[in-house]
Formats: C-alpha cells, structure tokens, sequence
C-alpha cells in the first residue's frame, strides 16, 4: 500500500514536470518582452536591459527554465508585476477564501448528489428520474454567472436574507463567514450536483443490472438492502472517480464564481493577472491548481481501496 | 411421502415482448420434479430453458417477460400468484438457485462469509455466533478448504470452483425443497466441473432436495439426471427419465441432439505421411517480469512449445483454460509476439519477421476465431470481408469475388449472401464464412481457434465436418485448438496435451484416448461428462 | 477448385434484413426534436439578425442610457428619415440596444460551438489514432495529454487568451487547446477496444496494411461517439466563450457576444438585472439544447455509451 503510494506520488512528477514546461513555454511564447512590460512604459532601453539581465532573461533558454524551476523548488514563485508583491506572499493572502468556497462547494456537492442520483437509478424511467436527469441537463447548461445573478437577485436583493457579495475571513466570526459564504457555494454545486448525480444514476443502474444482485434476489433479499448493501458500495468507483475529475470544473467555476461576488480569492486574483497580464502570477496559479487537481486525484486513487477489495496495492 | 412433487408445473406460458421472433418465450409446459429428484432441462439456445427456471424463482424481468398461464406449484403453493412479499420469503428458504457464471454472480465488494451469512440474517433469527457456526459448518460441507479462513476472503481471492461451492452453501444453507441450477458448471474446466456435479449429487442425496437442473450438454445430464425434459423453441419435445430419453429417444429433434454428441471415441484414421507444413522450436511467451518499484509476476503463458503439422494433418492442442493452448495459436498466426523460439512455415522462419517482413507470410496460415459474431466486420458486407484478403495480395476485384462466390457454395452458403452483411446470418453460419474467408487466401496452414465451442451441438457437428472436409479437400495443415476432448476425438489425428503453458502429453489421437500416459491426460478424459453413455456411436 | 456444396447449412433460411431504423429512431427522439429544433432557432436567428428588426448592436447613444425593456423612441436612419422603434429589451450603460446585440450575440456563439467541436474532433482523432496505433509514440503522446488534462480547462483557456491579442481567432484557440486530450483518449480507447476485436485480427491476418486497417475497420467505430462526443463540446465551448467574454478576457467588448452583453450589465446588474437576464436566458437556452441534441444522439447512435 504504501510502496503503491509512492509508485504513484512519483508517477505524478512526469506530469507536473509536463505542466511546468507548458507554463514555462506559455510565457516565452508571449508576444513583447517581458522585461519591457516590468519595466513600464516610460522606461529606457538600459532600464529594460538591466531587468533583463537581472531575471536571467539574457541566458539560453534551457538555462532559464532550470534557473527558473530551481526557485519553484525553493518556494519562490517570482515577483509580481503588477501587484508589486512576491507572488508566494499574493498567493497566500488569497488562499483562504478559495478553500472555503471549495471545500464548502463539495460538501453541498456530494451530500445533495450522491442520494439524488441512487433515486434516479432506483426509480429508471419513472417521472422522478425524468426530473433528477432534467435538472442535471439543466445544471450543465445554465452558465454559472446567471445562476450566481439569479440567486444573488432572488435571495440577496428581493428576500433581503443574505449580503449581497463580498467575503468575511473565518477569524471574524463564524456567522458573517458562513452567511456570505452559502450563496456562492450554492452556485457553484449545481453543475457539480449535475455532474456527480448523472455518474451516480448511471452507475447504479449499471450495478443493479449485475448478476450479484439477481444473487441477492434470489436469496430473497429486499431490495432497499439490494440497493445499499449491494449496489452502492460496487457504485462508488465510478463516482468518486467523478467527484475527483469534476474538481476541474470546480477550479473554473471557482474563477467565475468569485468574481460574480466578489470574493477575494485565487479565482479572483486569476483574473485579475490575466487583465494585468502578470505572467509570474498567472504562471504560479495555474500550476497550484494544477498540483491540487493532480493531487486531488492522486487522493481519489486510494480512496479506491475503501471500496473494492479488488483494488489491492 | 412420495406422492407430492416438490414442484409441479403445468401448463406454463410466459409472453415475449413485442416483437420478438416469436409470441412465446414458453408455451404450455408441464413438468415436475419430485423429492430427491434432479430433473435435467436440456435444450439449445433460445429454447425457453432458462426462463422457465426464472419464472419458478419469481426473477423474471419485471414488464418484459410476463407469465400469462398455467401454475407453477412449489410445495403445493402456486408461485404465479403469490405476493412479492411471500416470494422473498420463499426464495432461500423453501427454494434457492445457484447461476451459471460464479464470476459474477458473487458481489465483489463483500466476503464470502458474509454473502453466504446473509441468507441466515434474511430469514432467520439466530444471532451473530449461531451464524458464523452455521456458516462454518455448511462450508465445511461443501469440501473448501479451511472455511475460517475463506470465511474473510472476497470472491476474486478463491477460484471458479470454490465460487460456485460458496453459490451453492449460500442456496443449500436453509435446506430448501427445490434448487434450481442454471448451467451451473458450464463456465467452469471439465475436472472442476466434474467435481462441482459429484457434490451437488451427493448432497441432494443426504438432504432430499429436488434439483431442477438447467443444460445444454447432454454427457452433463447423462451424468447427473434422473429424469430428462427436452425443450426447443419454448416447448416441452419429450420427457422421461433419463435412461429412456438418451437410449431411446421418441422423437425426431431429440435423436438429433444426442446424435450430435460428438464421441469419446476416436475415429480411426490413418497416419499422415506427407511434408511437414507447420514447425515451432521451444516457443514461449513469457508475460510481466520487471517493473519499475513493482514486482511484477511473471507468467509463463506458454514454454518451450515443440510442435509440427503435417500437409493434410489436424494436430489438436487440448487444454482447460489458462494451459496456454490459444497463446500457442496466437503466436504461431504472429497476432502477439513469442518471446523466443521459432517457427517455421515450410523453410520460412517467421518468429521474428517484423510485421512489413511478416506479411507476404499472412497468406500462408489463417485463423477461424472463436467467437462468430464478432470475427465479422458488422459494418462491412460479408463479400467485402471474404475479398479483403485476396484484393490485399493483388488479385483483381472481379476474380477474387468469382473466387468468394465459389467458396459461398463450398460451405453450403448461397453466392447471393455475399451482398448481406452479418447480422443477418446465425452463429454457424457466420462461422461458415470465416470459413470460407480464410480459404479465399488459399492457405497452407488453418488454425481453428475454439472454433465450434460457442456454437449449439447441433450446428457444432456440421462445422466440424466442414472443417475436416475442406482439410481434406485443400490438402491443409490444420491446428485444432479446443478444450472440448469430445471435439478433439472426432476431428484431430494426432493430439498435443497442455496444462500451465507446457506440453505434457502428445502422440496419435488413438493412443492418447485409450492409453494416456500423464496424469493430467487421464483426468481431463475422466472428468468428460457422459463417459458412459457412448455418445455417438449408436450409428 | 471445385464448388460443389458439401456440407449444406441448416434448413433455417437467412434473415432478413432489418429495417434500417436508425434515421427514424433519431427523429422521434424528443431530445434530438427539441434540442435540434432550438438549435435551428438559434442559428437562423443570428444568420438572419439584420432583418430582425435589429439596428446597428454597436451603435452607442449617450442619451438613452440604462433604459427598461419596452422603452420606445424614435430613431434617424442615415437617409435623415425617422421611425419609431421600440426596445424590447431595453438599453445598456452606453445605450445601445439590447435586444440587437442579442440577437447578433447567438453569430458568435453558434460559431465558437461549430468551431471548437469540429477542430478539436478532428485534431483529437488524429492524434488519438496514431497515439493507438503506433505503439512507441503511445506512452510520449499520452503523457503529454495528462500533462495537459492537469490543467483545468479554463484556467488553461484563460490563459491562452493573455498571450494573444484578445478576438475570435484567439478564443476559439484557447476552447480547443484543453478540448484535445479528451478527444485523444476517447479515440485512443476505442481504437485500443476494437483493434482486439477478432474481425480486425482477421483482417491482420489477411494482410491490410496499417493505414488501410484504420481507415476500413477503426475508424467507422469512433463516428458514433465522435459525433457525440463533438455536440457536447460544442455545449461546453459555448459555455467557455461566454465565460471569457464576461470575466473580460475573451471577445473584444464592442462585439456583441452574449458574454459581453452580460459583462457589461454586471456593475448595474442591481437596477438594470434584464442586461443579465436577456442574454443568459438565450445562452442557458442554447447551450441546453446542444446538450440535450447530443444526449439523443448518444442514446441513438450510440447505446453502449449511453450506459454511462
């Protein structure tokens, strides 16, 4: 298990290695130079030349890319262009909101889907499936900005229950933290409740169309017991294996989300850069959600085990 | 005592979907099975066999298949009519049913105790210590092995046949008056299924059960049956007891059946003398090995394979599954690599020809696979399929289409079906023309992979008559790769025995029957279901 | 060769042949019929906007700012005649006519969704199928695609788009980019499945060369879930290309996309919530019907997937 552990942490390094050149090349291949845009506009040829010199942007290319990993190992993630911070101390400061939401998000996710989606599969064809899986379709298809206008509309502006956009730290108290947190994460679970839902239905039909569970019937077996007993815990591969894949849709919807109220976070901050075109920002943010994505699933991979004694490592 | 079957069924009808080939799935049938009685329903597919014993167990599809007549009484009680709720209580415990493919039919997420337990906790009230006890010992009854042990083990842990030993604890366990079995060995190895029907006939001898006992493979209900029910096309044909029904049969499609049991006997045949066609030195596979921080198994799939074919000879390779038999085939048709070793088709050396040096070789050895409804482009008219090859290597469109329609009539399909594509043909016909497919390339070498295995005894016997007449007929070196001895005894002049990827046994069809040497050789012949009854030989 | 029948095939005659149904179950799937007729709607209306009863979408008039949905006034042609017109959907901050950059917002959206799908499909089985058939380049290409699929996809978009100069071209570039992997393991799995099949080993062991094998036996099964697979990322550009508009990063502003309709009626979206309203209504609208055309495709054309 724990040998399997490390094959697979090590099997992740290739792939973060590929987004770190990808990253890498994205910022040689923008058009301007880089140490122009530091420099500002009002600055002279020897400034420019100085700033050059100074990010190694003089040396070869290879050179630059290990210079330039050699300081990701070390924590240092460059300097902001624009915000005139190290991009390290920018991150941390945004960090906090971005958990929140996220793990706020998965938690309305799961708890609303998973159930909603073993309905639907136990009730195929009826008009109760029709309306889970009519949802779903509509989950996947309303963009998230208007689901987040309309319920800031609804319940923010006409109902008066909630503030209308903004961020409260947890450390200022529990209440205000939750009450501005619940809508936007609200938003953001729909297309993840349409996501997750639509796995769980389909794996559960699948599952419950698998001789074991002819077994379980024949040996006179109720089928609620058939239902929890034996399907979903055959069910859960596929959908924890969603819940996993569906975190990238939570990392752009997060983006999105954000910016819709106004949370300072690292969706916001994305933003932000790409308009400032920061590219040392830009640059540390998508590998960070990159790494917590790949992480994530690193994660949805052992979780595995808990389920299906088949999965041994 | 006697006089009340334990099921009784009379009259029943169950109603297909809409458009389905026929009304019926079952028509009017009538049949009981008495205390201690195993009663044999044996037919081929399609016949309705199968969905007679789902109606008993109340496990039909719900709103797809509907019994719409007649009664099934078990222990007195019509099952047609009862509850849902009655049902649940009768599965399990008055009846119990054990399935064809113990793969799957165990749940793969839970252990064996507990699977086996849960009957107990549906039906009973004993508490947890009573359970396990009574789990234990019904485990033990069923020979596996330390039952403590397996107790905690999942399903993928333990083999086919202990899988289907926990089916049946699972379905014995109450003591039913009925079990129904399913073609409860057919997925098993003949020496684990003989096994599996020795068991299940001594403990329906000591506990009394009625065995309602669901094949296709008559040497199965020679061996086990005391009464036989025949069934095709949802119809009961003929039924009586078992010694009556296969010494005598009444009617025309059940001396049928039984004269299609190919025999244990070996025809006579003469040496073949002529030029060897097909030769391997010490071929291996060898999976796995190495890995990066794994230890990866290694498996030797096939070892130091030595193996000719003579011009106008059928050299079989028996086996049960995972001998090796197919890697063998498969390397010699070069669809996977051998690891080493060599082969050689006349003079040629082919093992190690990289697939560009390999192809003016393909012409040379052909493959009818196993499986006929996949073996066939779906998307692509049979004629396309019978051409590729030929137009491949040159030969114009128009003659190579001459040549399929001539290899149509060769296999007693008509020339105009080449225009049809595959879906509209049955399983032996489909295998008719990959026949007649890997002909068009006029091949030197045919390898028949499982190639009746998946076909209805019936239709099995005439494709291995066509098999051994266009052998003849093109003078071929053939290589009959199959698991069925019964098979291989009516089509092979010499045979090659494999178990765990080596060569254990070889020599002339006749010797390897009569006076097998290894011990394997003679296991697999005395796990052959039927060995008694002579199949085959009363023409 | 002599051709005598030897052996005569059973008595049973040969089927006939179905009836090709596959045309008619698609046109009486109700997705296909709604999704597909929506999308028609869409299309026709954005092709057609000039004579909609549209004026100039970019016209920006200062005085008729922020103006409600109904609002009527009269309007001078270029010739110096005047007629009265009426806005449907009101005005936004600079006073251009909501309901024309509406209905000349669904051009850009059907042509970001055509787009995307059709490049992505295409470079994604191209890649796919090399990546399943030539074996020493597999394990290179693939690593590449996770590496790729590590990013999520519109961070990866959001990001394309700030190393270019902000347009079509640009946006289109970033949707397709991280649509790529996802096409290339669908059609890498396929082919992977089906070069098992025994009638591709068949035809192996009948000599067709690579390309022929591909082309004759593979390539026919990733039409179904290609098809499939295109619609729902044609949904999901649509999706992408607003998003960017809104946040700002995608489609110049004076375009009028439903994105940045959106975007722009986001600092007044208090008062004025119908420059919102307008445009998600008609996005929420398309994008479902693609979604629901291709969940009807996909129980048609395609049964095996549909499981899923």
């Amino acid at each position: 298990m724990f040998l399997y552990f490390l094959r697979r942490l090590a099997a992740t390094i290739p792939v973060m290695l590929i987004v770190a050149v990808l990253v890498f090349l994205m910022l040689r291949l923008t058009p301007g130079d880089p140490a122009a845009i530091i420099a500002g506009d009002n600055a002279n040829a020897e400034q420019v030349a100085l700033i050059r010199t100074r990010l190694g942007l003089d040396q070869p290319i290879i050179v630059q890319f290990f210079i330039w990993m050699g300081n990701l190992l070390r924590g240092d993630f460059g300097e902001s262009f624009f915000f005139k911070k190290t991009v390290a101390e920018l991150i941390l400061g945004r960090l906090e909101p971005t958990i929140a939401l996220a793990l706020c998000t998965i938690l309305i996710a799961v708890t609303v889907a998973v159930p909603l989606g073993v309905l639907a599969a136990y009730k195929q064809g009826t008009w109760i499936d029709r309306l889970v899986m009519g949802f779903s379709v509509m989950g996947f298809s309303v963009p998230v900005f208007v689901i987040g206008y309309a319920l800031i509309y609804l319940f923010a502006i006409k109902l008066n229950w909630v503030p209308v956009q903004g961020y409260q730290p947890l450390s200022q108290g529990f209440g205000g933290f939750l009450q501005r947190l619940i809508l936007p994460s609200v938003t953001l679970s729909v297309i993840y409740i349409a996501l997750i839902a639509r796995m769980t239905r389909a794996s559960v039909i699948e599952v419950l169309g698998e001789d074991y569970i002819r077994t379980a019937r024949a040996k006179g077996q109720v089928e609620s017991k058939i239902l929890f007993r034996h399907a979903l815990k055959n069910a859960a591969v596929p959908i924890v294996t969603v819940i996993g894949l569906g975190v990238a849709l939570l990392i752009g919807g997060v983006v999105v989300t954000e910016s819709v109220f106004t949370i300072p976070g690292l969706g916001r901050l994305t933003v932000d850069a790409v308009l400032a075109r920061d590219y040392p920002t830009i640059q540390a943010v998508i590998l960070l959600f990159s790494l917590v994505y790949v992480l994530i699933n690193l994660a949805v991979d052992l979780v595995y085990t808990l389920f299906d004694p088949r999965i041994r490592y | 005592m006697e006089s009340e079957p334990v099921l009784d069924i009379r009259g029943l009808t169950v109603r297909l979907p809409a458009g389905a080939d026929r009304l019926n799935a079952v028509e009017d049938v009538s049949l009981s099975v008495k205390r201690g009685e195993i009663v044999c329903i044996v037919g081929e597919s399609g016949s309705g066999k199968s969905v007679t014993a789902f109606t008993v167990m109340g496990l039909l599809p719900r709103r797809v298949l509907v019994p719409t007549g007649g009664q099934v009484r078990l222990e007195g009680e019509d099952v047609l009519r009862a509850s849902p709720q009655r049902l649940r209580e009768l599965r399990g415990t008055r009846m119990a049913m054990i399935f064809q493919e113990p793969m799957t039919a165990l749940n793969p997420v839970l252990t064996i105790g507990d699977q086996v337990d849960e009957v107990l906790r549906i039906h009973t009230k004993l508490n947890e210590r009573e359970r396990k006890a009574k789990v234990i010992d019904i485990m033990a009854a069923m020979r596996l092995p330390e039952p403590e042990r397996l107790y905690q083990a999942y399903p993928h842990q333990i083999s086919g046949g202990q899988r289907q030993r926990i089916m049946i604890a699972a379905a014995l366990i109450l003591d039913p008056a009925l079990l129904i079995a399913d073609e409860p060995t057919t997925a098993l190895d003949v020496t684990t299924q003989a096994q599996i029907l020795a068991l299940i006939k001594d403990l329906q001898r000591r506990r009394g059960t009625g065995v309602l006992f669901i094949t296709h493979d008559f040497g199965v209900v020679a061996e086990i049956a005391d009464r036989v029910v025949v069934m095709q096309h949802g119809r009961v044909v003929e039924q009586g007891p078992t010694e009556e029904v296969l010494r005598r049969p009444q009617q025309p499609y059940t001396r049928m059946l039984i004269g299609s049991v190919p025999s244990l006997e070996p025809r006579p045949r003469a040496p073949v003398s002529g030029p060897v066609a097909l030769e391997t030195v010490g071929l291996a596979k060898i999976y796995g090995g190495g890995g990066f921080l794994r230890k990866e198994r290694m498996v030797r799939a096939a070892d130091n394979v030595n193996l000719h074919v003579r011009k106008g000879e059928t050299l079989g390779i028996v086996g049960e599954s995972g001998s090796g038999k197919t890697t063998v085939a498969r390397c010699i048709a070069r669809l996977i690599d051998p690891t080493r070793g060599a082969i050689r088709l006349k003079d040629a050396e082919i093992a190690a020809l990289s697939q560009r040096r390999l192809r003016p070789y393909r012409r040379r050895i052909q493959v009818v696979f196993q499986d006929p409804f996949r073996s066939l482009n779906p998307r692509r008219t049979v004629g396309a399929s019978i051409i590729e090859g030929p137009v491949n290597f040159g030969l114009p469109e128009a003659e190579a289409m001459e040549r399929a329609r001539s290899l149509m009539k060769l296999v007693g399909l008509s020339p105009d079906a080449l225009t049809r594509y595959p879906h509209q043909f049955s399983g032996g016909q489909r295998q008719r023309i990959a026949i007649a497919r890997a002909l068009a390339m006029e091949p030197e070498v045919l390898i028949a992979d499982e190639a009746v295995s998946a076909l209805d005894v019936s239709v099995q016997a005439q494709v291995l008559d066509l098999l051994d007449d266009v052998k003849r007929r093109f003078d071929l070196a053939m290589l009959f790769i199959t698991h069925d001895l019964r098979v291989a005894a009516q089509i092979c002049d010499r045979i090659m025995v494999m178990e765990k990827g080596v060569v254990v046994e070889e020599g002339p069809t006749h010797q390897v029957f009569t006076a097998p040497r290894h011990p394997y050789t003679r296991a697999l012949l005395e796990a052959a279901p039927g060995r008694s009854f002579g199949f085959g030989q009363a023409a | 060769m002599s051709a005598e029948p030897v052996i005569l095939a059973p008595a049973e005659a040969i089927a006939a042949p179905p009836r090709f149904g596959a045309w008619r179950k698609l046109l009486r799937h109700p997705g296909v019929l709604i999704g597909g007729g929506l999308i028609l709607f869409m299309t026709l209306m954005g092709i057609l906007a000039p004579v909609l009863g549209t004026i100039n979408p970019a016209e920006i008039n200062p005085t008729f700012r922020n103006r409600v949905p109904g609002m009527e006034r009269t309007i001078r042609a270029d010739d110096g005649s005047t007629r009265p017109y009426k806005h449907l959907m009101g005005t936004d901050s600079l006073g251009r006519d909501v309901y024309s950059r509406v209905v000349y917002g669904a051009r850009v959206s059907i042509l970001v969704g055509v787009t995307v799908a059709t490049i992505s499909v295409a470079i994604g089985l191209l890649i796919g199928l090399v990546a399943g058939y030539v074996r020493w380049l597999d394990g290179i290409i693939m690593r590449f695609m996770d590496g790729l699929m590590a990013i999520p996809a519109i961070l990866l978009a959001i990001a394309l788009v700030s190393l270019f100069r902000a347009g079509l071209f640009s946006v289109i570039v970033a949707i397709v980019v991280p649509e790529i992997p996802r096409v290339v393991r669908l059609v890498r799995s396929i082919v992977l499945s089906v070069r098992e099949e025994p009638y591709v080993e068949a035809a192996i062991m009948a000599g067709t060369p690579t390309p022929a094998l591909l082309v004759r036996h593979v390539l026919p099964n990733t039409v179904a879930p290609l098809i499939v697979q295109g619609t729902f990322i044609c949904a999901s550009a649509i999706l992408v290309e607003a998003i960017l508009s809104f946040l700002g990063v995608g489609i110049p502003p004076e375009t009028p996309t439903w994105g940045n309709i959106m975007a722009e009626g986001r600092s007044l979206f208090r008062v004025y919530p119908h420059n919102i309203l307008f445009p998600g209504v008609f996005l929420a609208l398309t994008v479902l019907a693609v979604n629901m055309l291709g969940d009807g495709l996909r129980d048609t054309l395609d049964p095996k997937m549909a499981k899923r």
